[in-house]
């Protein structure tokens, strides 16, 4: 079985103008959405409390709030139904950092006439610890930004280091304006999906970029564009089948890892989508951007041959004591 | 017929299979023998808590303790000392007479990690920079050793107590089921036990309830409530006789008379030597027995008492008897610690939560291995035993090194499993490539491999980059995804580039015989 069965080049740059249009279209949207609408942090980065209470039956919404509104504090905790109807979350503000007292204890004290239930969980993030692991996940966020640009510089050239964190960037960007769209509270399980993302998408990156180096190298043709045409087409099938095997997965876990992974597989799918399309579209072009030239790659890489060479030969004049 | 050939590469996978599968059994099948992945909180129910050392509060009490110290010394050696004060983080004193000044100053030197200021006869002291830092430091260490002893007297199974960051005491117990079991694990967390013996100040006595705090403190005394009835309060000097760190042991027992449990502590050495000095001194005085800040009790001094024990009662359960005691024992808590963060879970959601993932990984399991053969035949085969390889070195490695398997961390297994076909789906990309071009199978597999190297090795590398990153500034949850995920990246190079390439090397005969490319690479050569 194959998908694209003749070595046919795509004419993916021809088009470039197009996606990015619609790239174009899709990164402001995610930011006007993250200015106006704005980040839902959740406790994990707030601070606050959260309880997760499952109930025997349909949990009965109305009842709970008016016996959380007999309580000061309790008064403005929204209460939402998690996954399914006998399962809520109460989320509020506060938090106390008193260990000898527990808001759950008391909430199960409020609730005990609604009906049968069980406490399943019970979150207390102090401001002060949701302070730091905010600083620390946007630290984590641009640390590994930083990494992988030092990496690609390092392995292949600049322009490949700045394309591949341009692209990064714009993936982060919409994977956030995912998040701000469907109201996603942006958790510790969270960041590590943006990361995970940031990871993923740069495998697909690099992949294409290796066969660019390699197709520099190889092809007949001196136009970048030419040579990027060639080489996305060449990795499509790879790109499209790591993409349908890992998006199965995240939809598994999408559809049957249940209300803890949800938010975080949601993203996923988001950003596996996005970052295969801005591997294509994003990246290659940027190389364009940066006005890559493949002559003057292909006379670096000759001299270094050159170099190489030269080496050689000397060690071999060496080793054969001529030296 | 050619016999196969057996390969490094075969063999270094066959070895890696089976430590695989040998070690992750134990994890597998849940028994006794050999190391296992631990199970993390949010997979098995638990408490987890950060909590904040107040370290101002170790400063404060240390200045207290060098107060008595004077005190002490200034009683014995009958050093008259006037305006005797404790303020913030500054002891000060006047002598009245100056040819005291020698004695103080030479007992003053032996202490050390103090600042002494002097204006004439007029001391004001405080603890140098330095020994600031090293109290602080002593008090979270203190910290996290006193909460590990009471929580292994509490008798929880394996209770974590580790230091993070500057201030902060991690606190993990998965044993702890239900909300009163936590209630009370928290409670004798908290306990500061902190024990002080200190001398009622009968001048003032009959003022102390209607003594403001700043009155109080002009005078040098400190206004305690009792611990059963808070109207009724003490006037207590505010330098302590003596305090719970020269306490050596501490036991429940049975007042004779009422029946009700009372703990008998026990005094070292030293703290015999001054409680005696004192009782001997204070015949007819009353002495109030303090406790985090509440009178238990006040008797009056009969006798002088030697040995060095004494008893606390105070109508307290069965329970709390049992539980302050542990906290007595295991030493007072130097600085008060707060909650900064708690997560309880529920073992029920634990239990739910492992079982979806697993669903999880079963079903993408299936889904890739189908998807895998249909698309590549015989290759996707391959692909699919050094997948499977790659799920047992995950396991047996994460059970070696005894991480803790997280709810993100079974999201990362899942999704390694998504991305180690990556570098077979490239591998086998490369191949047919080379079959297209009408090479032989043989150098078009070995081409394939070399040509995909590169892209493989430079995708791994940064997975694993922003793995460390996640790693180094996640916490919790987050570490053990970032964990999974690097192990599972390095398992999959070993599984995926060296296991499928021995596998071949071995068949490539078999394979070059029938030519019949369709089955073997799922691409029929045309």
């Amino acid at each position: 079985m194959q998908i694209f069965s003749k070595a046919h080049v795509y004419d993916f740059m021809g088009k470039r103008y197009i996606a990015l249009a619609i790239s174009a279209i899709l990164f402001f949207g995610s930011i006007f959405l993250l200015a106006t609408k704005g980040l839902n942090y959740g406790i994990d980065f707030s601070g606050g409390t959260l309880i997760q209470i499952k109930y025997d039956t349909k949990a009965p919404l109305d009842k709970i709030r008016e016996a959380l509104y007999k309580d000061e504090t309790l008064k403005n905790a929204s209460v939402t139904e998690f996954g399914s109807e006998e399962e809520i979350t109460i989320r509020f503000s506060g938090s106390s950092s008193n260990l000898g007292s527990d808001i759950g204890t008391s909430v199960s004290q409020l609730l005990k006439d609604t009906g049968s239930f069980e406490v399943r969980r019970v979150d207390v993030v102090g401001p002060k610890v949701g302070d730091e692991l905010r600083q620390k996940g946007m630290m984590a966020i641009a640390m590994s930004l930083l990494g992988i640009l030092i990496y690609v510089a390092f392995r292949f050239e600049w322009r490949f280091a700045m394309a591949a964190i341009f692209a990064e960037a714009y993936d982060v960007v919409i994977a956030l304006g995912a998040i701000c769209l469907f109201r996603i509270d942006v958790n510790l399980d969270i960041l590590a999906a943006v990361l995970t993302i940031i990871g993923y998408s740069l495998n697909d990156k690099i992949i294409i970029f290796d066969r660019i180096r390699e197709s520099i190298n190889t092809s007949k043709n001196s136009a970048l564009e030419m040579i990027i045409n060639e080489s996305v087409s060449a990795t499509l099938s790879r790109t499209i089948l790591t993409s349908v095997t890992t998006l199965m997965v995240v939809l598994t876990l999408f559809l049957y890892g249940g209300d803890m992974i949800h938010g975080f597989s949601l993203v996923l799918l988001v950003g596996i989508v996005g970052g295969t399309l801005s591997s294509i579209y994003i990246a290659s072009p940027m190389l364009l951007w940066f006005k890559f030239s493949v002559e003057k790659y292909r006379a670096k890489e000759a001299e270094k041959m050159k170099a190489k060479k030269e080496r050689e030969r000397q060690r071999a004049m060496f080793e054969k004591g001529l030296v | 017929m050619r016999s196969a050939k057996v390969t490094y590469r075969l063999v270094i996978f066959l070895i890696a299979l089976i430590f695989g599968i040998g070690f992750s059994m134990p994890s597998f099948l849940q028994t006794q023998g050999g190391s296992k992945i631990n199970l993390g909180l949010d997979l098995q129910g638990g408490l987890y808590m950060l909590l904040g050392v107040e370290t101002q509060e170790a400063i404060h009490s240390k200045i207290k303790s060098v107060a008595s110290g004077i005190n002490y010394y200034a009683g014995k050696e009958d050093i008259l000392i006037d305006n005797f004060k404790i303020k913030e983080e500054h002891v000060s004193f006047e002598l009245l007479d100056s040819d005291d000044q020698n004695k103080i100053d030479g007992m003053l030197k032996e202490i050390q990690g103090l600042d002494i200021q002097k204006d004439g006869l007029k001391y004001s002291i405080r603890l140098t920079e330095a020994e600031q830092v090293q109290t602080i430091e002593y008090a979270i260490n203190q910290a996290v050793e006193t909460i590990r002893n009471r929580l292994d007297q509490f008798g929880l199974a394996e209770p974590t107590v580790a230091r993070q960051g500057k201030e902060n005491i991690l606190v993990e117990l998965p044993g702890v089921k239900t909300q009163a079991d936590e209630q009370r694990a928290r409670e004798l967390i908290a306990k500061a036990a902190h024990l002080q013996l200190m001398a009622l100040d009968d001048k003032r006595q009959s003022q102390a309830n209607s003594m403001s705090r700043a009155e109080a403190e002009s005078y040098g005394v400190i206004i305690y409530p009792d611990v059963k009835n808070e109207q009724q309060k003490y006037a207590v000097k505010n330098i302590p006789v003596l305090d719970g760190s020269m306490l050596t042991d501490a036991r429940v027992a049975f007042d004779q008379r009422t029946n009700a449990p009372i703990i008998n502590f026990t005094l070292n050495a030293e703290g015999a030597r001054i409680f005696g000095d004192f009782t001997g001194a204070n015949v007819g005085k009353r002495l109030a027995i303090v406790l985090d800040g509440r009178v238990y009790s006040a008797p009056v001094i009969n006798e002088r008492i030697g040995g060095g024990s004494g008893q606390i009662s105070g109508g307290f359960s069965v329970e709390e008897a049992h539980d302050l005691a542990i906290a007595l024992r295991s030493g007072a808590l130097l600085a008060p610690v707060k909650m900064l963060e708690k997560r309880s879970i529920g073992p029920s959601l634990g239990a739910d939560s492992i079982n979806k993932s697993m669903m999880a990984l079963i079903g993408a399991s299936i889904l890739i291995v189908v998807f895998m053969v249909a698309y590549y035949g015989f290759s996707g085969v391959l692909a699919n035993i050094a997948l499977v390889a790659n799920i047992f070195i995950l396991i047996a490695v994460m059970a070696m090194f005894g991480a803790t398997l997280t709810l993100p961390g079974m999201a990362g297994i899942v999704l390694t499993v998504g991305m180690a076909v990556d570098a077979n789906v490239i591998i086998n990309e490369r191949i047919r490539e080379f079959l297209r071009d009408g090479q032989g199978v043989a150098l078009s597999v070995r081409k394939g491999y070399e040509n995909a190297m590169s892209a493989i090795v430079d995708a791994n590398l940064t997975s694993i980059i922003t793995s460390v990153v996640l790693y180094a500034y996640g916490t919790g949850p987050v570490k053990g995804f970032a964990v999974t995920m690097s192990i599972g990246i390095a398992a999959s190079m070993l599984t995926a580039i060296l296991g499928t390439r021995g596998m071949f090397d071995t068949i490539m005969d078999k394979i070059e015989k029938s030519g019949n490319t369709r089955i073997w690479f799922g691409y029929k050569r045309g």
